[in-house]
């Protein structure tokens, strides 16, 4: 592996504002090809943000990203990316389609333009639905699921173009606890397995240290980015400094993380420190 | 009952493009439903009539634009209110819905204002409004076989982009796909279609002809490819069966067409209430 592609994502100096709010301050990140990195940080603290222009969504007011060495908007591999978002922002859960169909949208983009669906992108299809065991529902409407299994869809979804990086928005809101754990388990699974590049981003560190192999906690600008190991020993001051006070707040409180909440007094996070 | 539209030409005109304009604007209504844009095709359908006025005005006025079918500057007027929605709906990026009724009121006023200039209604406009069956004519007939041709191979060729645009628009963005040119495209397209499907039902009500059989379709459909099926074949009943009616009726196609599209719905509804 040449030294160019040794980082799936560089983020330089970056800084990004919705009018006159600042939400990124020069972030600085670079993600190793192969790590599993949790991105924390408080409600408003622009993770969100981050991703979206990590996925060329946004475009920063300064600074470069780069996606396996190639500046973000030159990128053009995009089926080398999968990103799965916040479900209860992005998907109307009245929309007719079936599991099938959701999944094969993953492909769309690898087709391309002015070409179909063959028998054998519509095998890879299935295949992937098998992965994260949804073969079952093959041709229920998507709306008819539950919100644990609807998420598995869409990471089949972002699975069925073989991804290099794969980018997860708080993709555990509002699925029970226990599927939450199925659902490391199998991301852990393609880490290791496929040597995937995984971010995931998240309110709850705390219930998936096991799993990931570094963390990166921003609140406006990157306060910690190391090993796991790293950052369970630093992590109470960590976590004080980021919050601005001293804070103990065990509750799981999965509020959506709107990039437009920012509410400092009354924070939400639910960050494990026991 | 439906022979009689074989034994005069011109009626036989009006029957297929009846059956074209069935098939087309449930067609691209399914992705304006579900992108939440039914709207839309009011806000394109009142800014048709404006361009239809314009036309009547100008035949007052200008013999060389007297044999000018109306129907074409209905086409620019539709196809350019559809550019300034896409406009208006990045200009108020957070009220992305008030681009439909800016240019709604604004087909309304210059259609109205045109009208009075023009010295008033007249049956002829009074066939744009609600629709005829005996009005069409061979070009007619021709222009909308063009159009019908075009969507059904742009609708071949995007479907699965638009499909994806619908369903996820950041994904489908991030995934590659060409967003702004293929929405431009799209609505191009639904301002053509509404302009072709305004001869048979009429401006004021051909926005029902594009969403009605599309809410009944959603109660029947599992999965995006039945909701063309079933949407398409409650146009196709409802524009057939209110053609014929209402000529046997003598009354507007326009009328009758949306009722029984009321009906399809209404009876959709209850029948699968109990699932």
């Amino acid at each position: 592996m040449n030294n160019k592609n040794k980082y799936a994502i560089e983020v330089e100096l970056v800084s990004f504002s919705y009018g006159q709010r600042n939400v990124l301050e020069d972030i600085q990140l670079k993600i190793p090809q192969g790590s599993f990195l949790g991105l924390m940080g408080p409600n408003g603290s622009g993770k969100s943000t981050l991703i979206k222009c990590i996925l060329g969504l946004h475009k920063p007011n300064k600074g470069t990203i780069k996606l396996f060495g190639e500046d973000v908007n030159k990128f053009d591999r995009w089926s080398e990316v999968g990103f799965v978002s916040q479900k209860a922002n992005s998907f109307n859960s009245g929309f007719p389609a079936t599991v099938f169909e959701v999944v094969s949208m993953g492909l769309f983009g690898k087709i391309g333009l002015f070409r179909f669906l063959t028998r054998k992108h519509k095998d890879k299809v299935i295949d992937a639905i098998r992965q994260v065991g949804m073969e079952d529902y093959l041709r229920q409407n998507i709306g008819e699921l539950s919100g644990g299994q609807q998420q598995r869809v869409f990471i089949a979804r972002a699975l069925v173009s073989d991804p290099k990086l794969l980018i997860l928005d708080e993709p555990t809101v509002g699925v029970d606890a226990k599927s939450v754990q199925n659902f490391y388990t199998m991301l852990k699974k393609l880490n290791v397995e496929r040597n995937m590049t995984l971010v995931l981003v998240t309110h709850d560190i705390g219930a998936m240290t096991e799993y990931i192999t570094d963390v990166a906690c921003l609140n406006k600008c990157l306060h910690f980015h190391g090993g796991t190991k790293e950052f369970e020993e630093k992590q109470d001051d960590m976590i004080s400094s980021m919050y601005g006070h001293d804070v103990r707040i065990i509750t799981h409180n999965h509020d959506h993380d709107h990039d437009h909440a920012h509410d400092h007094d009354n924070l939400k996070g639910s960050t494990h420190h026991d | 009952m439906i022979s009689v539209f074989f034994e005069y030409s011109f009626l036989t005109y009006s029957l297929y493009t009846a059956i074209m304009v069935g098939l087309i604007a449930p067609l691209l209504g399914v992705f304006l439903v579900v992108r939440r844009l039914s709207l839309i095709s009011d806000a394109l359908s009142h800014i048709t009539l404006s361009g239809i006025a314009f036309s009547l005005l100008l035949g007052k006025h200008f013999i060389l634009f007297a044999n000018l079918n109306p129907i074409y500057m209905g086409m620019i007027f539709s196809v350019g209110g559809a550019i300034f929605i896409e406009r208006l709906r990045n200009v108020y990026r957070y009220y992305k819905e008030l681009a439909i009724p800016i240019i709604l009121s604004a087909g309304i006023g210059i259609g109205v204002v045109f009208i009075s200039l023009a010295d008033g209604f007249n049956t002829d406009l009074f066939s744009y409004l609600f629709g005829s069956v005996v009005v069409i004519r061979y070009s007619d007939f021709q222009l909308i076989s063009v159009i019908t041709i075009l969507v059904l191979i742009l609708f071949f060729l995007f479907y699965k982009e638009w499909f994806y645009l619908s369903f996820d628009e950041d994904q489908a963005t991030v995934s590659g796909i060409p967003k702004k040119i293929l929405h431009f495209i799209f609505i191009v397209m639904v301002a053509l279609v509404i302009a072709a499907s305004m001869r048979i039902v009429g401006i004021l009500l051909v926005s029902s002809l594009m969403t009605l059989p599309v809410a009944a379709a959603m109660r029947w459909a599992k999965g995006f490819k039945q909701m063309f099926f079933y949407a398409i074949i409650f146009g196709e009943l409802s524009v057939i069966i209110g053609l014929v009616s209402s000529f046997h009726l003598d009354l507007f196609p326009g009328g009758t067409i949306v009722l029984l599209n009321v009906l399809i719905l209404l009876f959709s509804i209850l029948l699968t209430n109990k699932r």
